[in-house]
C-alpha cells in the first residue's frame, strides 16, 4: 500500500517528491481482522442458507439430504428428549478414559525412547510396524479379549493414543536441544530433575500436538468401533439412525461429531497458550 | 598484583607458572584429547600444560578450531580428557567446582529469568531463603530486576547473556568457565556487559577462564592471556597482562603497551594456525 502511495505521491517541479504522511496507526488492521472474523462465522451460515435453499427447490433429494432446517428439528427433539446427551456422555467417557489409558504409557515410552538410545533400538522398530495397523481392523480381537462391553472401547481408544503419545513425545525429547542438556550437567543436575526441567518442558509443544492428534484419532477411532460393536454413544446414532432410515437424526449425529472434533481443537488451543507461553505462536 | 601500569608484558614459556602467593586451582599437565569421527580419530588437544591460580582471570585465545571449547568443556566435567591430567583443587566441599556462560543462548526458554538464574541453586537443593537472596541479588546485580519475571523471549539478545552471566555467578562455583559469552553482541552492549562483568568479578574474586576471539577483548578483562594453536590444541603462548585495575577501557586502548600487546599476540594466534599447516 505505502508503495503504491509513492508512485502516485505529487512531485513539484523542482523534482521534488513528497511523502505522504499516514494517520491511520493500526485502526484499518484491526477493522480487517473484525470482518475476518465476521466472514469466518458467515461463510458457513451462507453455505447453510444455500443448502437449505437447494433441498427446498427439490435439486437434492431431500430423504438423503434434509434441508438444515429439518435436521435442526431433529435435532431439538433429540436435544429435548435427553437422547443426544446420553449418546454424547457415553462417547465423550469412552474417548476420556481412553485417552487417560494410552497417553500416560504413550508419554512414559516415548519419553523413555527419547532419554535412553538403548530402549530406542529396544522398542523404535516394534512402535514403527504396529503404529501404521488401523486401529479399527484389531477392534474383533480386542472385543474378543476384553469382551462386548466398555472396556474393550477403553482399550481400542487406549492403543490409537498410545501410538501418537509415544512417537510425538519420543520426537520431542529427542529434538530438545543440547545445550540444554549441557546446562543441566554443568550444573550436576540428578537424571530426574533434568527429566522434569528439561525433557519435558523442552517437549512439552510436541507433546501437546501428540494429544491434538490423539483426540482427533480416539474420535475417529471411536465412532467405527461404536457402528459395530456398541448400543449407545454417538457413532451407535448416526449406524443405528442410518439403519432405521432416521436421516435426519444422522445428520445430527454427524454435526455432533463435527462440533466435539472442534471443541477438542478449542481445548487445545487454549492449553497450549496457557502451557507453552514461549512457543513462537503463542508469544505476545 | 604488581601495581605497575606500564610493564605490562611479562611472557611465561613454553609451561606455565602461577603467581608467587596464589595458590593453584586448576592444574593441567600433558593433557590430549581425541575425537573417533567418521574419518577416523581426531585429535583436539594434545599435550596442554596450564597451571591457574586462585582468583586468576584469564583468557584464551587461538584461532577457530583450535580446540577452546574442547579445553573448557573438559574443566566443566562435560567431556573426558584421553591422556594427560586435570586437576580441579576443591577449597570447600560441596561447592560446584565449575559453572559455565556458554557461547550459544543457552537459558531455558521455558522459565522466567528468576527461575533460570535459580537454577544450579535449587538443584543443590540449598534453603530457599538463601536462594531467594541469592538470586534477588544477582538479577538485581546485572540489571535485570525489572524483569526477573519475564520470559527469555522478551528479552534482548544482551540480556539474554546477562541472564546466563547471573546464573553462573549465582551457582557460586569456585571456578567460572565462559565460553565467548560477548560475541554475538554489539560494541556498546558488549563494552557494558565487560564492564559489569569485571566489577562482579572484582566482588567476588572468582577464578575465570574466558574464551574469546577478540584480542582487545582479552588484553582488557585479563590478567593473564593463553594463546593456543592448532589443532591439535598446545599452548602457543602464555603471558601476564599487568595494567593496574580498575581498568579503563578508552583509558588503556590509548596506551601503547595496549597496542604492542595486541600485536603480539596476534601474531601468535597467527604462528599457532601457520605451525601446523
Ligand atoms: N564431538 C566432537 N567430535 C569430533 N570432533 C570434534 C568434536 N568436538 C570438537 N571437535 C573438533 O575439535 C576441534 C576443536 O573444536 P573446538 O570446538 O574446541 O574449537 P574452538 O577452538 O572452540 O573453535 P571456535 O573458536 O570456532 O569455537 C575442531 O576441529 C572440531 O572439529
Ligand atoms: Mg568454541
Amino acid at each position: 500500500m505505502a508503495d503504491d502511495d509513492r508512485n502516485r505521491a505529487t512531485s513539484d517541479a523542482d523534482g521534488l517528491v513528497r511523502l505522504p504522511a499516514d494517520p491511520d496507526i493500526g485502526q484499518s488492521a484491526r477493522r480487517r481482522a473484525r470482518l475476518e472474523k465476521v466472514l469466518g462465522i458467515l461463510s458457513p451460515l451462507l453455505i447453510l442458507v444455500l443448502w437449505e435453499i437447494v433441498v427446498r427447490a427439490g435439486l437434492l433429494d431431500a430423504r438423503i439430504v434434509p434441508a438444515p432446517s429439518m435436521i435442526l428439528e431433529t435435532f431439538k427433539s433429540l436435544i429435548e428428549s435427553g437422547e443426544l446427551a446420553r449418546h454424547v456422555g457415553v462417547s465423550l467417557t469412552r474417548v476420556f478414559v481412553g485417552l487417560l489409558l494410552g497417553a500416560m504409557p504413550g508419554l512414559v515410552v516415548g519419553t523413555l525412547m527419547g532419554l535412553s538410545p538403548m530402549t530406542r533400538a529396544i522398542v523404535s522398530q516394534i512402535v514403527a510396524s504396529l503404529y501404521p495397523i488401523p486401529k479399527i481392523a484389531i477392534f474383533p480381537l480386542v472385543m474378543a479379549i476384553f469382551g462386548i462391553g466398555e472396556l474393550s472401547k477403553y482399550v481400542l481408544v487406549a492403543i490409537a493414543v498410545f501410538f501418537f503419545m509415544a512417537i510425538n513425545s519420543f520426537a520431542g525429547v529427542a529434538n530438545v536441544e543440547r545445550i540444554y542438556w549441557d546446562v543441566g550437567r554443568s550444573f550436576g543436575v540428578s537424571r530426574f530433575r533434568a527429566i522434569l526441567t528439561i525433557a519435558l518442558p523442552g517437549a512439552l509443544p510436541m507433546i501437546l500436538a501428540g494429544l491434538r492428534l490423539s483426540l482427533g484419532v480416539s474420535l475417529l477411532v471411536l465412532v467405527g468401533a461404536e457402528f459395530v460393536g456398541a448400543k449407545s454413544g454417538i457413532g451407535y446414532l448416526v449406524w443405528n439412525s442410518w439403519q432405521v432410515f432416521d436421516v435426519e437424526s444422522m445428520y445430527a449425529g454427524i454435526i455432533v461429531i463435527g462440533l466435539l472434533g472442534w471443541a477438542f481443537f478449542a481445548m487445545l488451543d487454549e492449553l497450549e497458550r496457557r502451557l507453552v507461553p514461549w512457543a513462537p505462536s503463542n508469544r505476545r | 598484583m604488581p601495581p605497575n601500569p606500564k610493564k605490562a608484558l611479562s611472557i611465561v614459556e613454553p609451561a606455565a607458572t602461577v603467581d608467587p602467593g596464589r595458590s593453584t586451582v586448576i592444574r593441567i599437565a600433558g593433557l590430549s584429547k581425541r575425537f573417533l569421527t567418521a574419518r577416523g580419530e581426531f585429535e583436539a588437544l594434545r599435550g596442554i600444560d596450564l597451571a591457574i591460580g586462585e582468583g586468576e582471570f584469564v583468557c584464551l585465545l587461538g584461532a577457530s578450531g583450535c580446540g577452546k571449547t574442547t579445553l573448557l568443556r573438559i574443566l566443566a566435567g562435560l567431556d573426558r580428557h584421553t591422556d594427560g591430567v586435570a586437576e580441579i583443587r576443591a577449597a570447600q566441599l560441596g561447592q560446584p567446582l565449575t559453572s559455565v556462560v556458554f557461547q550459544e543462548h543457552s537459558i531455558f526458554p521455558w522459565m522466567t529469568v528468576w527461575d533460570n538464574v535459580a537454577y544450579g541453586l535449587r538443584a543443590r537443593k540449598l534453603d530457599k531463603a538463601f536462594v531467594r537472596e541469592r538470586v534477588d541479588f544477582f538479577v538485581h546485580k546485572v540489571g535485570l530486576a525489572s524483569f526477573a519475571r519475564a520470559l527469555p523471549h522478551q528479552l534482548s539478545g544482551g540480556m539474554k547473556q546477562r541472564v546466563s552471566i547471573a546464573r553462573a555467578f549465582a551457582n557460586d562455583p569456585e571456578i567460572l568457565l565462559m565460553d565467548e559469552p560477548f560475541s554475538a553482541l554489539d560494541e556498546q552492549n558488549r563494552a557494558i556487559l565487560q564492564e559489569e562483568l569485571l566489577r562482579i568479578w572484582s566482588d567476588t574474586r572468582k577464578t575465570v577462564v574466558f574464551i574469546t576471539h577478540s584480542i582487545d577483548e582479552a588484553v582488557f578483562l585479563a590478567d593473564r592471556v593463553v594463546v593456543l594453536g592448532g589443532p591439535p590444541g598446545h599452548v602457543v603462548m602464555d603471558a601476564r597482562v599487568t595494567f593496574a585495575r580498575p581498568r579503563n577501557a578508552y583509558e588503556l586502548r590509548a596506551l601503547p603497551e595496549f597496542g604492542a600487546l595486541v600485536a603480539d599476540f596476534g601474531a601468535h594466534i597467527k604462528a599457532g594456525v601457520n605451525g601446523r599447516r
